[in-house]
């Protein structure tokens, strides 16, 4: 077994696969760096991320795949789930191997797994276009705070641009600790550290003043909207999972 | 004036909710100008505790009506608090939820007062407030209210995505026995008045790219079941009917909740027959993505649909001569037909054999429900061998296994208070 470090982002990934091929390891496996080694006298080959490498494999990628199926491997790269890059490789080697489309070969292992985690990350895109509430603050800026499953902020950017285009607003992955910002114009990424409301008080200091009352508004909506005569618990956690509700304006109490 | 409007909310969102549609999807409104919002994929921002989706902002403009329809909790007799929202709160609330991220747009219906159109005028321009000043392009569901004239509903289609004319009854019986003030002809006129404009406008898009858009998601209905004593027979058949003469985009099945003591209708207390709807909705889908004929579904002989299982395998047991069928050779449309397999799984059984004949493996990872497939299908696999079932056992052994996803779910109705 070959191990191959890499630096944990996507050009990273598609410059190992380049040199998975340039040393021609057949039984390889791609690691992000600070990934616990299970044993010591693995050989491990550290990778240097490189845009050229990683740009020859991802075109040569394109000859074989459609828009679609390179979209699902980028997808599964945002999954951040452990081993994922295993599959991708395997993934990548069945394509180039059969020199043909196999997207739709959902038999087979590799191509299974990408399906699958591609839906799974969709999912998860899906539901952040959902679940996000934005809260207004005093200087006109619509703010959320989201803590998602795999890191879909990329994703979601383009959806919450073409809708709030006459709004200035961030979204705040609390998780990963970066958030994605409007200003009107183009969505920036920006890194930071915050936490602004976490207590009443500094909900106060920062929020506009409509926003409590509007935030009861949607609470007294979401309430009496229901129908008790058709309680329905199961499904309503379903669609709903308790781990997003935290951010979920609704279902806080009061 | 905060306290006035959340209890204004309170009650027209409480009036409203009964209308079970919810849809905010079918319209492709871009957002133009920078303005606020688009309408593509509808999105369910919540889900109540009944597990509905909550995507629109729907509410009455007010519940005050004078009309007096047995079933709905805003008729004239009922004693109930009323309320009215201005067009100003609506629009209000409108952009300030949307502008949170909390829905998709507004589903805005009334209660009949002084007359159809004085009603219907309102309505309008609220819609048309928030599209032209507010260059709102979020998704507009509105109400056409019956007896509305033609110019009205025009102009409401101009600015909704979506208008709809509940039919209410599934017959013109049922109708005239809740609802004596309503003659069926009132929706059903406006909902073809609807239909040619849709028609019409189409033909106009065609030919001039710029033509402006009416109601670009078409017309939905509802009827309520299990108020009036009509077959699922004559449910499916209307709907049928009006799926195809009047091109609706959605019909809407509502378990009636009982609200009423009035003895025409069942009592309070009633459980609101929910396992009946579901299925009503299954045969729904069948019907528009299946391509199952709706007498293929239901027949004279047997007029309600079976509660223990869902219509497909119904349809499946009773035409047991067709199966098994092979998956590695059979055509999509014979698949989609098989219990336990749905359109999405059966593409990519089609998609995934062109590589390998599939074995009971690959279909078990594919998603396929086997406890409900194996039954009807055979495969790349040795180690089946098929027993002659009757559909009696199958409907057994599978009900066994308890897998219907919505038995457990609905089986435990309680009532109303
Ligand atoms: S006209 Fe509409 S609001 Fe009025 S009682 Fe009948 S169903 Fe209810």
């Amino acid at each position: 077994m070959q191990v191959l470090v890499y630096d944990g982002s996507f050009a990273g990934w598609l410059t190992a696969v380049f040199e998975v091929y340039e040393y021609r390891f057949t039984n390889a496996s791609i690691v992000p760096e600070g990934h616990r080694q299970d044993s010591l006298f693995t050989p491990t080959h550290t990778v240097y991320t490189s845009d050229a490498k990683a740009g020859r494999v991802w075109r040569g990628l394109q000859q074989y795949l459609s828009g679609r199926a390179m979209k699902q491997l980028s997808d599964t790269f945002l999954s951040e789930l452990p081993g994922r890059e295993d599959q991708m490789l395997e993934y990548a080697r069945y394509a180039l191997a059969r020199k043909q489309p196999v997207e739709k070969d959902f038999s087979h292992r590799a191509v299974k797994y990408i399906a699958d985690t591609a839906q799974k990350v969709h999912r998860e895109k899906h539901r952040m276009e959902a679940f996000v509430r934005f809260q207004k603050t005093k200087d006109d800026l619509y703010f959320a705070t989201v803590e998602p499953d795999f890191n879909v902020l990329p994703l979601i950017a383009k959806h919450f641009s073409d809708r709030y285009a006459d709004q200035r607003w961030l979204i705040y992955d609390k998780k990963r600790k970066y958030g994605i910002c409007y200003d009107l114009d183009k969505v920036s990424f920006v890194e930071l550290d915050w936490n602004p409301t976490d207590t009443r008080a500094e909900r106060e200091a920062i929020l506009n003043e409509e926003e409590f009352p509007y935030q009861q508004l949607w609470k007294d909506y979401f309430t009496s909207t229901n129908i008790k005569a058709r309680k329905n618990t199961k499904l309503h956690i379903r669609h709903m999972p308790v781990r997003y509700w935290k951010y979920l304006i609704e279902k806080q109490p009061g | 004036m905060w306290e006035r409007i959340s209890e204004k909310l309170k009650i027209l969102s409480d009036a409203a909710k009964y209308d079970v549609s919810c849809a905010s999807s079918g319209s492709k409104r871009k957002n133009e100008n920078k303005g606020l919002g688009n309408a593509s994929n509808g999105i369910c921002h919540a889900y109540t505790e009944d597990g509905r989706c909550v995507s629109l902002l729907k509410i009455l403009l007010t519940n005050f009506c004078i009309f007096d329809c047995a079933y709905c909790v805003s008729r004239k007799s009922n004693d109930v608090k009323r309320a009215a929202f201005t067009v100003q709160e609506v629009v209000d609330l409108t952009i300030n939820f949307y502008r949170r991220n909390y829905i998709e747009g507004l589903f805005l219906s009334s209660g009949i007062f002084s007359s159809a159109d004085y009603t219907m005028e309102r309505l309008v321009l609220i819609a048309k407030k928030l599209r032209t000043e507010h260059n709102f392009h979020g998704y507009i569901h509105l109400k056409a209210i019956p007896g509305a004239s033609p110019e009205l509903l025009k102009e409401a289609g101009l600015y909704a995505d979506r208008l709809s004319v509940n039919l209410e009854m599934p017959t013109e019986q049922g109708l005239k026995l809740l609802a004596p003030d309503k003659k069926r002809e009132d929706m059903v006129h406006p909902i073809n008045y609807i239909k040619d404009e849709i028609i019409q406008n189409n033909e106009e898009k065609i030919k001039y790219r710029k033509a402006p858009t009416f109601a670009p998601a078409g017309q939905s209905t509802q009827m309520v079941v299990g108020a009036t004593p009509e077959t699922d027979l004559q449910v499916l058949y209307t709907a049928h009917h009006f799926y195809r003469e009047m091109q609706l985009k959605r019909v809407y099945y509502s378990g009636y909740v009982p609200i009423s003591n009035d003895n025409r209708l069942p009592a309070i207390g009633t459980p609101v027959p929910m396992i009946r709807e579901n299925r009503l909705y299954q045969a729904d889908w069948l019907l528009r993505f299946y391509g199952f004929k709706v007498n293929e579904i239901i027949s004279p002989e047997q007029p309600l649909l079976d509660l223990d299982i869902d219509p497909k395998l119904a349809w499946a047991l009773r035409n047991l001569h067709i199966f098994p069928i092979d998956i590695n050779k059979a055509e999509l449309p014979l698949i989609k037909r098989v219990p336990g397999i749905g359109v999405t799984s059966a593409q990519k059984i089609v998609a995934a054999r062109k590589f390998r004949k599939l074995s009971w493996e690959h279909l078990k990872s594919l998603g396929i429900a086997m406890n409900r497939a194996r039954y009807f299908i055979t495969c790349n696999s040795p180690d089946f061998e098929r027993k002659d079932y009757q559909p009696q056992q199958i409907k057994q052994f599978i009900l066994a296994k308890g897998n219907s996803k919505y038995e457990s779910s609905f089986s435990r109705q309680i009532p109303l208070f």
